[in-house]
């Protein structure tokens, strides 16, 4: 197969052996008209079996279907909160937490930079009095919470600390995931507070904080989604966002953690494109270089150190504002695409997202979509059922040989370093530049009617605008929470708040110490986010990115 | 020339000298136009300056320059000075257009009382060798100190514009033969100081010691016995501002050297005739285009087809036609 | 002044930073021959303003991808008038037809809508340009 390490000839038993340990769903797989299926075909590598291109479990979707969790929320934290116990009375066990942008960028909702985005695409959260309410009534010992944020989670983290203290839940009780991965925000999505390498201290910090205190959470989802919605192609995708993995492994290796201990933690987060066979062969090839680097360039011994779990998306940026019902069918293809790449989790976009924030009927869709692909098309009953034919192994091989070769690029501009090569690389405006030339040669081909996207280019008729009905977020969130945060500001002691933020930028200015303690220690003050963001931003500066157009 | 765009060009200049931004911008925009308004724009502002001290920076794309740029704006604006900053860029040969985005690294940094104009080329050599003097001049004559010209180290003009200023400013990175580089493009003869940037990189000393190498086999040494004047290198990381102080310093020290010894007017001296050289070029090499297209042009382009007279020889025919005529 | 060099300026105004849609803009007008003044990102209506005059610009093109353009448009207007500049604001990116018309009526001269062509970019500044020279 390919380029694939040759399997001991007992590759076979090897597989059935830990297929049999598996439990499995109550399921007959079968096909729809009855004829029994194989848990997979193939003879020479199987899932489960290093270098996992064919899926990191022996049993695959035959144990668990991926997770079907939806990213969504808006409004204030007590809006969410209701959502949340919704979810939970339904048998739900993950909570998955959208901020607005002001709390994504470290700003208070009564920032002047603020203005209009309050509350809109996510929940708005300034102190620990936020977070309290978001999480009133849920016991965060018996749930996994999800947090997409990245430039200030080390506060938000705190804040949850913080929250579950407060209901008598210890640190190492609790489990979930911070996106925390500040290499794509300088690459794409732009969320950046400080500079790269100050940031990067903020997350070794984070890191060593919660392998102490949180065994049971997952500090930094390495993600390229962002990286594909910013324009690249499928390999830069890939390899940025593998790039970034292992800088995140050399600088938790160089500030003493083990590779076996931190590798099991990290986990991605990829695109799902239209191309199908392009995106099928970027999953397999993210799992086959994941491994093989961790092991051999990293020296992971461990197993499930060297697995690429992954979280996918469908992609945002190929949904059309134009016959906008038709987005149904692209999110459904990517989807199937997801799914045959072997994904842990998936979120399906709502149709209408070119337009505006998702319906909640557009968003009842698009988890229908994902149900479909999952109980009635039968692929979830065979593991990697395309491995094996031609083109998509010839496909995973040329995913990874344009990876590798970015890789070495990188380990080129960092002497040696991934982590060096991406630090210079965000510099010198190489992945920028390379996204935006990727993005730009998409423009153009689209323009030119060399490539076809349906109801853009070609095929126009049929488009109804008066027809929409779109989400729109009112600005009552916006005064609630002003009125939130002021009363805030004015109950609690302002002197504790001072000497807790004081002392933020002192740790900030000695990196031989954690910022996490000195941080958790002022959420409880009410310090706000922005608050603790420019007590950091004394002594780490901000960030602008250069002009690479 | 119309006494109406003599009109317009001195209300706008006026309203410039108190201060309104706007007219500025639409004198910087008249003066990158070029024709009589521009003559007019820049024949007003010569009158009145002579006084701002300017400093070119240049480096090759990537070279940190503008970050560069952007701490010494910060330095400066700290100190209280009110700056302004012509930030040049090429245009592109093929549309003639441009993507100016050097402001993104300086408008933080820049006090408010600072003004930041970025230039494209416009590919005519002849119109940035003219525009730049011209809007130095305006900067100076409303009461801008320093000026500061960046512009990418890489043709000729962009050299020529650069080591036009009082005291230029060379910015090279380390590993990439930037020095080297550097050499070539004639950049060590007109440099004042060097700032070997990204001095965290592996290879940074190298360009170090490449540099002082060239300065010692005498690329500059003419100069450096004449002068006594030998450029400082400085290691900086335009980043986290380390080195930016020391630069400023050492464009202190320079423009200091300039006074104390009397350069500073034999470079001003040098500067105009160059312009007026420039000028001299541009007007010739226009009427002569236009001589060029016109039917006598017409004759001496038969001749040449014909192999009857030389290029060289139709050429001195006509500039011999143009300067009987005026 | 028809040789007249057309010169606009870009910017994200506020926190988005969805930056695909401006940087392909950028291009687009380049490569139709104008010079476009970058700004990038987290941009106030203070700093555009400021470098709209600097610049002596021709337009300034906004791009907002994140529902605020309807509080942010107006603002970005109302700084543009309020600084005495004439000068058209185009907008791009993610804004529903239904308030397109109130954009207009706070005197955005423009809406650029996601899959406007290469051709529809430059005819619309250009356009925009050509309305305020006449006006």
């Amino acid at each position: 197969m390919g380029s694939e390490e040759k399997q001991e000839p007992n590759a076979r038993e090897a597989w059935e052996l830990e297929y049999q340990k598996a439990s499995l769903r109550d399921s007959n797989f079968e096909t729809m008209s009855g004829v029994p299926v194989e848990p997979v075909y193939g003879d020479d590598l199987f899932p489960g079996q290093y270098p996992y291109t064919r899926g990191i479990y022996p049993s695959m979707y035959r144990s668990r279907l991926w997770t079907m969790r939806m990213f969504a929320g808006f409004g204030t934290a007590e809006d969410t909160n209701l959502r949340f116990k919704e979810l939970l009375r339904n048998g739900g066990t993950g909570l998955s937490t959208a901020f607005d942008m002001p709390t994504l960028m470290g700003r208070d909702s009564d920032s002047e930079w603020s203005l209009g985005e309050v509350g809109r695409a996510g929940v708005a959260v300034d102190t620990l009095a936020d977070m309290e309410d978001l999480f009133a009534d849920i016991d965060l010992s018996q749930v996994s919470t999800s947090m997409t944020i990245n430039g200030p989670a080390a506060t938000l983290l705190a804040m949850y600390v913080a929250v579950a203290e407060q209901t008598g839940v210890e640190p190492h009780q609790l489990a979930g995931t911070i996106q925390n991965d500040i290499l794509k925000e300088y690459q794409a999505q732009k969320e950046y507070i400080y500079p790269p390498r100050p940031s990067m201290r903020i997350v070794t910090d984070m890191v060593k904080y919660t392998t102490a205190e949180m065994p049971k959470w997952h500090p930094i989802s390495i993600s390229g989604y962002h990286i594909r919605e910013a324009g690249s192609t499928a390999a830069q995708e890939l390899a940025f966002t593998l790039a970034n993995g292992f800088s995140y492994v050399e600088a938790a290796i160089a500030a003493g953690q083990n590779v076996n201990e931190f590798g099991k933690r990290l986990s991605f987060f990829f695109n799902s494109h239209s191309d199908f066979f392009e995106e099928i062969g970027k999953f397999r090839a993210a799992r086959r270089i994941w491994a093989r680097w961790m092991k051999e360039r990293y020296g992971a011994t461990d197993e499930k150190a060297m697995l690429c779990r992954f979280h996918t998306q469908t992609a945002g940026v190929s949904l059309t504002a134009q016959q906008p019902e038709i987005n149904i069918a692209r999110v459904g293809i990517q989807a199937l695409a997801a799914a045959l790449g072997g994904t842990q989790s998936l979120h399906t976009d709502s149709f209408d997202e070119a337009l505006a924030l998702p319906t909640e009927d557009a968003a009842r869709i698009a988890l229908r979509t994902q149900q479909i692909v999952a109980h009635e098309t039968g692929v979830v009953n065979v593991a990697d059922p395309l491995g094996g034919s031609p083109y998509v192994e010839w496909m995973t091989d040329e995913m990874e040989r344009q990876a590798e070769a970015i890789f070495a690029h990188l380990d080129d501009l960092g002497n040696g370093s991934i982590l060096e090569g991406t630090f210079n690389g965000i510099e010198n405006g190489y992945f920028v530049g390379e996204i935006a030339d990727a993005a730009y040669r998409f423009e153009r081909e689209v323009n030119s009617g060399r490539r076809i996207i349906v109801g853009v280019n070609d095929f126009t008729d049929g488009d109804n605008p008066e027809d929409r009905n779109l989400l729109r977020i009112g600005a009552e969130t916006e005064e609630y929470q002003l009125k939130r945060l002021n009363d805030v500001k004015t109950r609690r002691n302002q002197e504790h708040v001072n000497s807790a933020l004081s002392e933020i930028t002192a740790v900030a200015s000695d990196p031989t110490r954690n910022l996490m303690p000195a941080i958790i220690a002022a959420v409880k003050t009410y310090a706000t986010e922005e608050e603790i963001a420019n007590a950091m931003e004394v002594v780490f500066g901000t960030y602008v990115e250069k002009a690479i157009v | 020339m119309t006494s109406s765009i003599s009109d317009a060009a001195t209300t706008l200049f006026q309203s410039a000298v108190k201060g309104e931004r706007r007219s500025l911008g639409k004198l910087l925009t008249a003066i990158e136009r070029g024709g009589d308004q521009a003559e007019i724009i820049a024949g007003l502002a010569h009158q009145v300056s002579g006084n701002t001290h300017v400093v070119g920076i240049t480096g090759a794309p990537g070279s940190g320059k503008s970050t560069l740029t952007g701490r010494l704006l910060k330095l400066f604006s700290e100190a209280g000075d009110k700056l302004a900053v012509l930030a040049v860029d090429p245009s592109s040969p093929l549309t003639g257009g441009a993507i100016l985005g050097d402001r993104i690294r300086m408008d933080d940094l820049a006090g408010e009382e600072s003004f930041i104009r970025s230039m494209a080329t416009r590919g005519h050599s002849g119109g940035l060798a003219l525009a730049v003097p011209a809007a130095i001049q305006l900067f100076d004559a409303v009461g801008y100190e320093p000026v500061i010209i960046e512009t990418v180290g890489v043709g000729q003009v962009e050299v020529d514009v650069a080591g036009a200023a009082d005291t230029t400013v060379v910015v090279v990175t380390p590993g990439m033969g930037d020095a080297v580089q550097a050499n070539k493009a004639g950049l060590l003869e007109v440099a004042d100081i060097f700032v070997v940037n990204k001095s965290d990189r592996p290879g940074a000393s190298d360009a170090r010691r490449d540099l002082e190498l060239m300065l010692d086999l005498g690329h500059v040494s003419g100069l450096e016995q004449m002068t006594g004047y030998r450029p400082p290198i400085i290691m900086a990381n335009s980043l986290d501002g380390t080195g930016a102080d020391e630069v400023l310093d050492a464009i202190k020290s320079h423009a200091e050297f300039l006074r104390s010894s009397g350069k500073i007017e034999i470079r001003r001296k040098e500067r105009l005739v160059m312009e007026i050289q420039n000028r001299i070029e541009l007007l010739i090499g226009s009427t002569a285009s236009v001589t060029l297209e016109s039917d006598l042009g017409a004759s001496f382009v038969t001749k040449v087809l014909d192999r009857k007279i030389s290029p060289a020889e139709a050429a001195k025919s006509i500039v011999a036609s143009i300067t009987a005529n005026e | 002044m028809g040789d007249h060099q057309q010169r606009v300026i870009l910017a994200k105004l506020g926190l988005d930073g969805h930056d695909r849609g401006i940087k392909v803009v950028a291009r687009i007008l380049r490569d139709a021959g104008m010079e476009v003044i970058y700004l990038g990102l987290r941009q106030t209506t203070a700093s555009i303003v400021a470098a709209a005059e600097e610049e002596d610009a021709d337009a300034i093109g906004l791009s907002m991808h994140n529902a605020g353009h309807l509080t942010l448009g107006p603002k970005m207007a109302e700084a543009i008038t309020a600084a005495g500049l004439d000068i058209p604001l185009i907008i791009g990116g993610i804004v529903p037809d239904e308030d397109v018309e109130e954009l207009m009526d706070a005197g955005i001269a423009a809406v650029l809508g996601p899959g406007a062509s290469a051709e529809e970019v430059v005819a619309t500044v250009q356009n925009a340009i050509s309305a305020r020279d006449k006006a």
